[in-house]
C-alpha cells in the first residue's frame, strides 16, 4: 500500500512533460478496459465502478477540496440521484422515462437537497457542518429504509430492482453490442459512457477551479474572514459549492442505478461517504488528478485484496485471518490517519496553478 | 398519564447515558475546539471490554455474584478506555493541534473507523448478548410505571458520575487547570500550567466516562456490537451542542433533554404524523433537534464556552 | 473638500464594556486620515465595526451619502471600502496573482453558466482581470512575485500583497490596520512611499498606526481615540499639542 509513503516528494520522473502526459493518460483510459478484459470480466466491472467513484469524488472534492467544507453525508446526494432514476425508470411505479429526462432530474433534485441542507447550516462553524451533514446522510438512509409503509415509496430495505438500463439513442448499454461481427460487452459500453461523463466532469470542474468562482472558494477555504473582507459573499459561494457538488453526486447516483439495475439503502451507508472522502484525502485534496488516482486506487483495493491478500494469508498462516472487507476498512482508516499526519496534501498535492498555465500560454 | 410517566422514565435512562458521553465531547471541544469523532466508539470499546472481562471471569470462576462481575468488568473497561483515549490524543491529535481545521477532523473520523475495525477483528461482526448483571425484572409498579432496578441503577450511577465530575472540575487543582487551558492554551502555559498534560487528562477523564456509559448502555439494551458506539455517539454530540458546546452542565442538561424528547417523540410520533411515521424514525429526532438548535440557537440552551483558537 | 465617510455617534459594546462611545469623525475625499490612540483605545474595534466584521450597536456610518450596512463585510466592500488586517490575512495557498485576482471578485460578474461554457464574455473578463491584477502587483512593487505562493513571500511583501488585494476591489477608501507593524525601517519607508502614491492616485486612506512618526509624516488629519472616545481631531501638529492627547499618551489618567 502506498498510504504509508514517506514525506519525500515523488520522484521527478513522475512529473512527465505535459505534452506527453495528456495523450498518455487518454490512451491509458481508452485501453484500460481492453487490458482488463483479458484478465476477466470482473475487472472491467471494477473499472466501471471506479469511474463512478471518480465522478463522485470529483463532486465531493469540489466541496471539500476547493471550498474546504467537510461534508460527511455526501453519499445522500448519490442516493437522491439513484432513487430518482429508480422511481422514474423502473417497473416499481411503472414509469419508464428516458435518461435525458431522468438524469437531469436526479441532478436537480440532488442540487435542491444540497441547497436545502446547506442553506441553514453553511453559516455554522465548519466542524458543525461535518456533523450536520453526517446526520443528514443518516436521515436520508432512515427514510429509504422505512418509507415502504404506510405507502410504499422506497420499497424499504429490499430496495428497487429491474431498473431500466442506460439507453442512448436506442442503444441499450446493458446488452452486448454486435458490431460487424465483433461482440462488444455491455461492461465496455458502460465503461466508455462513464469515461465520457468523467472527462466532461473534469473539464467542467477544471473550468470552475480556474475562474473567479474557484478563486472565491479557495479564498474561503484559506481564510473565510479575509474572503468576506474583499467582498465575497461567502454564504452564497459555499451554497454554490454545495449545490454543484451535490449535482455531481446526483448524476453519478443515476448512472449507478442504471448500471447496477438495483438500488437499496445498503449502498448509501455512512461508510460509502467515508470511502469517497478517503479517495480525496489519499489523492490530494483540491487536486483533480490526485482525486482521480485516489478513486481508482480505492475502488480497485477490495478487488486486489480479494485476489492477493487472501491467497497470501493462506500461504503464510494457512487460513484467512482478516477477510478482505475488514482489511479494506483497516487500510482506509489507517490511510486517513496516516495521510493527515504525514502527508496532508495527499499523494499528488494540488500544485497546478492557474497563473503558471495561462501566463505561459499567453 | 401513565404513558407520560413511563416515557419520562425511559427518557431519563437513555438521557443520562447520553449525558455521560456528551461530557466527553464537550470537554474536548471546550479545550481543543475539536469534535472527537472517535469518542462514541470509546463507548463501544468500554462495553466490549467489560463483556470480555465478565465472560472470561465467569468461565474461570463460575458462580460469582453478578455485582462482582459487573465491578470487574468496569474495573478493566475504564482503564482500557482511558489508555485508548490517551493514545488517540497523543498519536492522532497532538501533532495536528495547529494544522488547518480539516486535518484533525479527518484524522478523528479515521480513528473512529480504526477503532470499529479493530473491534470487528477482535470481537467479530456479530451482536453479543450483554449479560443482565443488574436485574431488569420490573419492580412493583409505582403509579402505574414499570421500573426495573437496572433503570434506577443507571440513573443513579450516571448522576453520581456527573456530580463527581463537576466537583473535580470546579474544586480541584486539575479542574482549575482545565478551565484555564480551555480559556487559552498559551496563556495557561505561561501561567505554568502543563497544557499538554491537562489536555491528556481531559481525554482520559472523558474516555473513562465513555467506558462507564458503554457498560450502562450495553446493560440496558442487553447487546454489544462493534458499531454500537456510532448512534449514541452522534446523539451525545447532539446533546452537547444542545446544551451549549464546551459547557459541562449544558452537556448534562442537553443529554437529559434529548433522551426525553426521543422517548416522547417515539411514543407519540404516530399520532403527530397521523400514522405516516412510526417509531422506527426514533433516531431522526436527534438530527432534527441538532438541526433546529444549530439554526435557531447555535450557542445551545446554556450557552457555549469554546476555546479561543485565534 | 468633499466628505467621503462620516461616522455618526458610533457605539460598540462587548457585554458590559463600552469599546466605542459616540465616535464621530469625518474623512474627506483624497486625504490620508490617521487614527491613533494607546493600546486598547478602540482603533481596531472602530475598523471592525466600519468594515462590517462586528455589528454596530448605535450610530451609523455614511459613505458618499448612503448608510453602510452593519455586520455585512461583503456588502461594505461594494460601497467602496477595502481593508487590510493587523495580523496579515492572505490566502496562503494561492499565488500572489491569485490573491489579487480574488480581490477582483466583486468587480467581475461571470456566472456559473458563463464559466462552464467558457463564454467569450467570461474569457475576456478573466483575461482583463489577470492583466489588471498584474498591474496592481507592479504598482505595489511585487510584480516579480506574481507566481509565488503567498505564504512563501517575505513579511514586507505579504503586507504589500494584502494592500494589492484590497486595491483590487477598487475602493474609494483604503483602510489599513497597522500596516507598518513588524516592519523594519527600510520597509516602513517603502510603505510610506506606497501610501503616498495611492493617495496621489485619488484613493482616500484611513490609517491605524502605532508608529507616531509615520502617522505625523503621512497623515493630513488625525483623530485620537482613548477609552473608546474621540479625544481630539485635527492636523498632526494640532493634535500633538493637544493636552488631552498628551495626557492619554503619557498615561496621566490611567493611574488607578
Amino acid at each position: 500500500m502506498t498510504t504509508t509513503s514517506s514525506t519525500l516528494p515523488l520522484p521527478a520522473s513522475f512529473a512527465l512533460d505535459r505534452r506527453i502526459q495528456r495523450p498518455l493518460v487518454i490512451l491509458l483510459a481508452l485501453a484500460a478496459p481492453l487490458v482488463a478484459l483479458a484478465m476477466g470480466k470482473s475487472w472491467v466491472r471494477v473499472l466501471d465502478f471506479a469511474l463512478l467513484y471518480v465522478l463522485l469524488a470529483i463532486g465531493l472534492n469540489l466541496v471539500v477540496g476547493f471550498a474546504g467544507l467537510l461534508d460527511l453525508g455526501y453519499i445522500a446526494f448519490y442516493a437522491v440521484g439513484a432513487y430518482t432514476w429508480a422511481f422514474l425508470a423502473s417497473p416499481h411505479f411503472g414509469i419508464h422515462l428516458p435518461f435525458w429526462i431522468v438524469l437531469p432530474l436526479g441532478a436537480a433534485f440532488a442540487a435542491l437537497a444540497g441547497i436545502a441542507l446547506g442553506f441553514p447550516t453553511l453559516r455554522l462553524r465548519g466542524d458543525y457542518l461535518a456533523i450536520v451533514t453526517l446526520g443528514f446522510g443518516e436521515i436520508i438512509r432512515i427514510f429509504m429504509n422505512n418509507l415502504n409503509q404506510p405507502i410504499n415509496i422506497t420499497n424499504g430495505p429490499q430496495g428497487i430492482d429491474s431498473i431500466d438500463p442506460l439507453t442512448i439513442a436506442g442503444l441499450d448499454l446493458s446488452r452486448d453490442l454486435d458490431l460487424f461481427g465483433f461482440q462488444i460487452s455491455s461492461l465496455l459500453l458502460y465503461y466508455y459512457a462513464f469515461l465520457a461523463c468523467v472527462v466532461f466532469a473534469i473539464i467542467l470542474v477544471r473550468r470552475l477551479q480556474i475562474s473567479r468562482i474557484g478563486r472565491a472558494w479557495a479564498a474561503i477555504r484559506d481564510d473565510e474572514l479575509a474572503a468576506k473582507a474583499i467582498g465575497i459573499d461567502t454564504r452564497m459561494m459555499k451554497l454554490l459549492a454545495f449545490a454543484l457538488g451535490a449535482t455531481f453526486g446526483g448524476v453519478s447516483g443515476g448512472l449507478f442505478a442504471a448500471f447496477q439495475g438495483f438500488v437499496s439503502p445498503e449502498s448509501f451507508s455512512l461508510m460509502e461517504s467515508i470511502v469517497v472522502l478517503t479517495m480525496i484525502v489519499l489523492g490530494g485534496m483540491g487536486n483533480l488528478a490526485g482525486v482521480v488516482v485516489g478513486a481508482i486506487m480505492l475502488t480497485a483495493l477490495p478487488e486486489l485484496l480479494r485476489h492477493f491478500a487472501v491467497p497470501m494469508q493462506m500461504a503464510l498462516f494457512g487460513k484467512t485471518l482478516l477477510d478482505p472487507e475488514v482489511l479494506r476498512m483497516l487500510l482506509l482508516s489507517l490511510a486517513m490517519i496516516v495521510m493527515m499526519l504525514v502527508r496532508p496534501a495527499g499523494l499528488l498535492p494540488a500544485r497546478t496553478r492557474y497563473a503558471h498555465r495561462d501566463r505561459r500560454n499567453a | 398519564m401513565e404513558t407520560f410517566l413511563q416515557q419520562t422514565l425511559n427518557g431519563l435512562v437513555s438521557g443520562s447515558i447520553y449525558a455521560l458521553v456528551a461530557l466527553g465531547y464537550t470537554m474536548v471541544y471546550g479545550i481543543l475546539g475539536l469534535i472527537n469523532f472517535a469518542h462514541g466508539d470509546l463507548l463501544m470499546v468500554g462495553a466490549l471490554v467489560a463483556l470480555q472481562t465478565v465472560t472470561l471471569l465467569n468461565a474461570a470462576v463460575p458462580g460469582l455474584h453478578p455485582v462482582i462481575l459487573l465491578l470487574a468488568g468496569v474495573a478493566v473497561a475504564v482503564p482500557v478506555c482511558m489508555a485508548v483515549g490517551y493514545l488517540i490524543e497523543r498519536i492522532g491529535y497532538r501533532r495536528l493541534r495547529n494544522a488547518p481545521r480539516l486535518a484533525p477532523l479527518i484524522t478523528a473520523i479515521g480513528v473512529s473507523f480504526l477503532l470499529q475495525t479493530l473491534a470487528m477483528i477482535i470481537w467479530g461482526r456479530e451482536f453479543h448478548v450483554f449479560p443482565q448483571l443488574v436485574s431488569t425484572t420490573p419492580m412493583e409498579p409505582m403509579a402505574g410505571v414499570v421500573v426495573s432496578p437496572l433503570q434506577i441503577f443507571t440513573i443513579v450511577v450516571a448522576f453520581a458520575l456527573m456530580g463527581g465530575l463537576m466537583l473535580l472540575v470546579n474544586k480541584s487543582r486539575l479542574g482549575r487547570a482545565m478551565r484555564a487551558t480551555a480559556e487559552n492554551h498559551r496563556v495557561a502555559g505561561l501561567m505554568g500550567i502543563n497544557a499538554n498534560g491537562v489536555i491528556a487528562a481531559t481525554f482520559i477523564i472523558g474516555s473513562g466516562l465513555a467506558a462507564l456509559a458503554g457498560v450502562l448502555f450495553a446493560s440496558n439494551y442487553a447487546i454489544a456490537h462493534y458499531a454500537m458506539g456510532f448512534t449514541p455517539g452522534l446523539k451525545a454530540f447532539t446533546a452537547a451542542v444542545l446544551g451549549g458546546i464546551g459547557n459541562l452542565p449544558g452537556a448534562m442538561v442537553g443529554g437529559l433533554v434529548l433522551g426525553l424528547v426521543e422517548s416522547f417523540g417515539a411514543g407519540y410520533i404516530e399520532h403527530l404524523t397521523f400514522g405516516f411515521l412510526n417509531s422506527s424514525y426514533q433516531d431522526i429526532f436527534a438530527f432534527v433537534i441538532l438541526g433546529a438548535v444549530l439554526i435557531f440557537r447555535p450557542s445551545g440552551l446554556l450557552g457555549e464556552r469554546v476555546a479561543d483558537r485565534a | 473638500m468633499i466628505t467621503l465617510l462620516e461616522s455618526r455617534a458610533v457605539n460598540k459594546r462587548f457585554g458590559g464594556l463600552k469599546a466605542l462611545t459616540d465616535v464621530s469623525l469625518t474623512i474627506r475625499k483624497g486625504e490620508v486620515y490617521g487614527l491613533i490612540g494607546p493600546n486598547g483605545a478602540g482603533k481596531t474595534t472602530f475598523f471592525n465595526v466600519l468594515t462590517g466584521a462586528y455589528a454596530i450597536d448605535g450610530g451609523e456610518f455614511v459613505m458618499n451619502g448612503s448608510e453602510l450596512p452593519s455586520a455585512k463585510p461583503h456588502l461594505v466592500v461594494q460601497h467602496g471600502i477595502a481593508r487590510t488586517f493587523q495580523n496579515i490575512r492572505l490566502f496562503r495557498e494561492l499565488t500572489a496573482l491569485e490573491n489579487v485576482m480574488a480581490g477582483h471578485h466583486i468587480r467581475s460578474s461571470a456566472g456559473v453558466w458563463g464559466i462552464l461554457t467558457q463564454s467569450r464574455a467570461a474569457r475576456e473578463e478573466e483575461r482583463l482581470m489577470q492583466e489588471r491584477a498584474l498591474e496592481i502587483l507592479d504598482y505595489v512593487g511585487i510584480g516579480r512575485h506574481a507566481d509565488t505562493v503567498a505564504r512563501n513571500l517575505s513579511y514586507g511583501d505579504q503586507r504589500r500583497l494584502e494592500i494589492a488585494r484590497a486595491l483590487a476591489t477598487e475602493p474609494q477608501l483604503l483602510a489599513l490596520d497597522e500596516p507598518a507593524a513588524g516592519m523594519n525601517a527600510t520597509e516602513t519607508a517603502g510603505l510610506r512611499t506606497l501610501v503616498e502614491t495611492i493617495r496621489k492616485d485619488g484613493i482616500t486612506v484611513l490609517l491605524i498606526e502605532h508608529d507616531v512618526k509615520l502617522i505625523m509624516g503621512l497623515c493630513d488629519r488625525v483623530a485620537v481615540l482613548d477609552f473608546g472616545k474621540k479625544i481630539a481631531e485635527g492636523t498632526p501638529a494640532e493634535v500633538q499639542r493637544d493636552p488631552d492627547v498628551i495626557r492619554a499618551y503619557l498615561g496621566g489618567h490611567r493611574a488607578h
